[in-house]
């Protein structure tokens, strides 16, 4: 697998269309790898009645919600977590750690 | 933003004419057997958020259980007696003085039903899966819980193949509580996140 927790990363910022499991207000933020969720077949294909193998690595990512809004109305230290395919990953080195 | 407003069907709604059509289409086609739609059915109604206050009860009282919880949840569930058979991962996260966890799938809505049954109409909104994201504070508040200033939120947004339960604090005032009796502390909501359970849900007698 690509990463390791703690490794700092970014969402791809594509556009892909169709079933993606990667929401859109997170597309080209920077985050880190929280940890690694396991290994499965990938949804974006399921989705579609096909295998979905090889199996995808599925990394749950943290943000600071800072970097993710502008606007964000708590303090610095809030933190939100997703789980995003490794497909949908770059090594990054933004964001707040 | 809650519903506490019952929703009694009393005429067919067209959402419900169009399921009884795409079902009966589905029998029609050998796709799906009426045995099997009850059997689904079942299964979705032996679920509820009462296997969650249980697996939250056992782990105030007792650490080992609540390990083992933390770190393999269908396992913990397991050994209460439920059945949390999904291909998809159960992980259970913990509430401390220092952060607070709030769960929410923006995508569609994403929720542990092998162990607590259907999500609330609520948890489905497009007004809570896109606001509890962008301002979770505010939709806690909304739900009658002030997180403290200095206690972290933690979103998880459950994108993909993982489903989140929350284990909240015991709340204080409890220490001479029995299991069973904690268990009745623990709301469905406070499992989501947007509130805690409160050592007064005792009298109210639920």
């Amino acid at each position: 697998m690509t990463y390791k927790p703690g490794d700092r990363v970014r969402v791809l910022p594509s556009d892909k269309p169709g079933h993606v499991r990667t929401p859109g207000y997170l597309r080209g933020k920077a985050g880190w790898v929280e940890s690694v969720i396991g290994a499965y077949p990938n949804p974006e294909d399921l989705a579609y009645g096909l295998s979905g193998l090889p199996q995808h690595y599925l990394f749950k990512v943290g943000f600071r919600q800072a970097d993710l809004w502008d606007d964000y109305e708590g303090p610095a230290e809030d933190r939100l977590c997703a789980d995003v395919y490794e497909h949908w990953l770059e090594p990054g080195d933004g964001g707040t750690t | 933003m809650s519903d506490h407003h019952p929703h009694e069907e009393t005429t067919t709604s067209p959402y419900a004419a169009r399921i009884k059509a795409i079902e009966a289409l589905l029998v029609e086609k050998g796709v799906l057997t009426e045995p099997e739609v009850q059997d689904g059915i079942s299964y979705m109604e032996a679920r509820s958020p009462a296997n969650g206050a249980k697996l939250v009860a056992r782990a105030w009282i007792d650490d080992e259980f609540k390990t083992l919880l933390l770190s393999d949840a269908k396992a913990a569930a397991s050994e209460l007696g439920m059945e949390p058979e999904h291909p998809a991962e159960f992980i259970v996260v913990e509430n401390t003085p220092l952060v607070h966890n709030l769960i929410v799938c923006t995508l569609c809505s994403c929720y542990p039903r092998a162990i607590l049954g259907r999500p609330p109409d609520w948890y489905k909104s497009f007004e809570y899966r896109s606001r509890a994201v962008r301002e979770p504070r505010s939709v806690m508040r909304e739900f009658g819980f002030e997180p403290p200033e200095d206690v972290e939120i933690l979103v998880h947004d459950s994108t993909a193949d993982a489903r989140y339960m929350v284990l909240p604090m015991r709340p204080p005032g409890t220490e001479d509580l029995v299991e069973v009796e904690l268990a009745r502390l623990v709301t469905r909501d406070s499992l989501v996140g947007v509130s805690v359970p409160q050592a007064s849900e005792m009298t109210r007698g639920t």
